[in-house]
């Protein structure tokens, strides 16, 4: 495999602190807030998996928290954001309503999809999430459509495609980007590459890490980014989320990131010894999103250990809440099976 | 005879390893093969035994890797494509359907695709819609694909055996709630899948129960808690769902004059259906003492959370008691 990523790819470079000269303190606060809320909400997931209280499988994305973060602050509630099976933080960057997506996860009538769906299968339309499913690449069509409709539409809308470096390797990816290249839809497909498609390390499916090549082979403008700084993804994305807009025009986004749990549930060794190493994991910890931008946040004197601490404390406390509110709600009634196949009306 | 212990996923595994050393035309493809934990223990360190060029775990291309089966097919190759799950296998039905199937008949009986496409119905533990589908039915609709549908762990190995050394593309199903199963099986002895009919695997006269995949087994459990209760049910295994055999279905029929249907998949325009009207076809309609009736899974996707999953999957307890239903009339 060719290593056309470079650095971007290595664990050990591109873990310097993000600049946060001119920023806005606030949107600065709330980056780092919504990462640490996203984060501390799978662990609790982890957990509640380990212990059997969620009967289902969870795609947990931790370690890669800076991206939708990045992205959603660019994003409108009238935007159309599609994801896949790795796809809480897609939604709760757009709606932090961690009770929601812990109903959702336990299967419970109170839940984002009213318990039809679990981990897997997240809808949240009125914050602009249109929904997320696992099957690799089923949905990368679907925003291609919203965005040409928005067009259709008159309006300013865009859609957001959130794909893996494994689902490139699906055909219909290709026959997105042509499509959205010829018909000039206002798309952004964001790859996050994560160098993994569960046990498969990319040097075993590909013949380059970069999956931008593919932009330029559609002549799709994209930036190849760091996926773990969250400053330079919301700076970028703006940009890029701007002129598609204005534009109507696709772009790419690849942002080279890791995912620090193995491809499904709690353990962290699951596919280590096909290719992940414990070294790796160890390393691209260390490249963190969250710890960068509170070391540098810290650093320029603009954020305290304590802050922290305090903001920690209250993020577990709702944690806590919210788990036991969603694990003492309701299950969807039998008689769902068959009231939610066709519309009502 | 010397026998051996195995379950339903250690069967497979045999098979496969038998293919492997016996058949040098044989290969393995698709995703999760280099994997120790994608495809249940029914595919261990095969890629260790027989090498990396021959077990090919593969990118995420369903489409790509079964179309290149196919064509690897049509030149003496015997390619096995494996699908970890049913559902992702859609992405490959130009391949399946527009292809394989149609190549023998278009081209005059010329040339024969002898793949095997393994799909593996995977479903329960609140996986949802997009991780549960039994569509051996749509299969079963296309003329030219074979499609065999194991339940027993004699059946997962020798059927398995035989699809990949029929010449024509076999559609192989196997069921993740199966594997389980245990039995003493003899040494592998080749058979022709074009003869393989469906099994009776018990004799009654009550009722025939037909079943194919994971609702033979349900129908095999329910059977002796209905010997308790005074009823005897002939079952039989259907296998093989495409060409379908019905002789010995109507047979037993005529005999039992009651029968029940019992399918994994959806209800309506499912296989129970098929299997019905190839019956009542095939019968006086006079002899037949009551309508017959069916169990499959209601018109709807598979629900995630676990109390829906309950109600939506077929129990012991509804073949049961569809059967002392059937028997009162
Ligand atoms: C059509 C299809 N094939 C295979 C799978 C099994 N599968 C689930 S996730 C995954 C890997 C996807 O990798 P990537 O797109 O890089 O996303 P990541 O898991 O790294 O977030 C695979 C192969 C699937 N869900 N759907
Ligand atoms: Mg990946």
């Amino acid at each position: 495999m060719i290593n056309d990523l470079k650095d971007f790819s290595n664990p050990k470079k591109y873990n310097s602190l993000p600049s946060i000269k001119d920023q806005d303190i606030d949107v600065l606060k709330n980056m780092l807030s919504t990462m640490l809320l996203i984060r501390k909400t799978e662990q609790q997931l982890a957990l509640g998996r380990k212990d059997g209280l969620i009967g289902g499988p969870v795609h947990l994305g931790v370690g890669q928290e800076a991206i939708a973060v990045g992205i959603s602050l660019n994003l409108k509630k009238t935007d159309r954001v599609f994801g896949a099976h790795r796809s809480h933080s897609h939604l709760l960057a757009l709606n932090p309503d961690i009770y929601k997506l812990f109903a959702e996860v336990l299967g419970k009538k109170t839940g984002f999809s009213k318990g039809m769906g679990g981990s897997m299968h997240l809808f949240d339309q009125s914050n602009g999430f249109f929904g997320s499913t696992p099957i690799v690449a089923g949905t990368v069509p679907l925003a291609v459509g919203a965005a040409m409709a928005s067009k259709m539409q008159n309006l300013k809308d865009i859609a957001v495609s959130y794909i893996g470096d494994g689902s490139v390797e699906e055909g219909v990816v290709h026959e997105s980007f042509n499509l959205a290249k010829v018909s000039k839809a206002p798309v952004l497909f964001v790859i996050e590459n994560n160098l993994f498609a569960s046990h498969m390390h990319i040097s075993l499916r590909q013949p380059s890490d970069m999956i931008s090549r593919f932009a330029v082979a559609n002549h799709i403008p994209y930036k190849l980014l760091d996926g773990n700084d969250v400053i330079s993804i919301a700076q970028n994305s703006k940009e890029i989320i701007d002129s598609i807009r204005n534009d109507k025009e696709p772009a790419i986004l690849e942002v080279v990131t890791y995912r620090w749990y193995g491809h499904v549930d709690w353990r962290e060794d699951i596919d280590v010894g096909v290719s992940r190493s414990i070294e790796d994991i160890k390393n691209w910890k260390a490249r963190d999103p969250i710890q960068r931008l509170s070391k540098s946040m810290i650093n320029s004197k603009i954020w305290t250990k304590d802050e922290e601490n305090e903001l920690i404390n209250k993020i577990d406390m709702k944690i806590k809440n919210d788990w036991e509110k969603a694990m003492s709600d309701p299950y969807p009634s039998k008689e769902s099976i068959l009231n939610f196949v066709y519309s009502e009306d | 005879m010397k026998t051996k212990k195995y379950d339903y996923g250690t069967a497979i595994l045999s098979a496969f390893e038998y293919l492997l050393k016996n058949y040098k035309e044989t290969f393995v493809i698709g995703q999760g093969l280099w994997s120790p934990w994608y495809v249940g223990n029914s595919m261990t360190d095969l890629d260790k035994k027989f090498g990396k060029n021959r077990v090919i775990d593969t990118p995420v291309s369903e489409s790509a890797t079964t179309g290149a089966a196919v064509g690897a097919s049509l030149t003496g190759m015997k390619p096995i494509v494996v699908h970890p799950r049913m559902d992702f296998m859609l992405y490959a039905m130009d391949a399946i359907v527009n292809q394989a199937a149609k190549w023998s008949h278009m081209f005059g009986g010329q040339a024969h695709p002898g793949v095997t496409i393994r799909g593996i119905i995977n479903r329960g533990g609140e996986q949802g819609a997009q991780h549960s589908q039994a569509l051996h039915a749509w299969f079963a609709h296309v003329p030219g694909l074979r499609v065999v549908m194991p339940s027993t762990v004699a059946d997962a190995r020798d059927l398995l055996i035989a699809s990949v050394l029929c010449k024509d593309p076999v559609i192989y199903i196997d069921d993740r709630w199966l594997y389980e199963q245990e039995a003493d099986l003899a040494p592998i002895k080749e058979i022709n899948l074009k003869i393989q009919k469906p099994q009776i695997t018990l004799e009654g006269k009550d009722l025939t129960i037909i079943a194919s995949g994971y609702s033979s087994f349900l129908v095999r459990n329910a059977s002796a808690k209905l010997k308790n209760l005074n009823i005897y049910p002939e079952i039989i295994d259907v296998r093989i769902l495409n060409p379908l055999n019905i002789e010995s279905i109507v047979k037993s029929v005529k005999k039992t004059k009651k029968f029940l249907v019992v399918d994994p998949g959806w209800i309506s325009s499912g296989f129970s259906a098929e299997l019905i009207a190839k019956v009542v076809e095939n019968l006086d309609i006079n002899c037949l003492k009551c309508p017959p009736a069916r169990i499959a899974l209601p018109d709807a996707p598979a629900p995630t959370s676990r109390v829906l999953e309950k109600e939506y999957y077929t129990s012991e307890e509804d073949i049961i008691s569809a059967t002392k239903n059937l028997v009162k009339e």
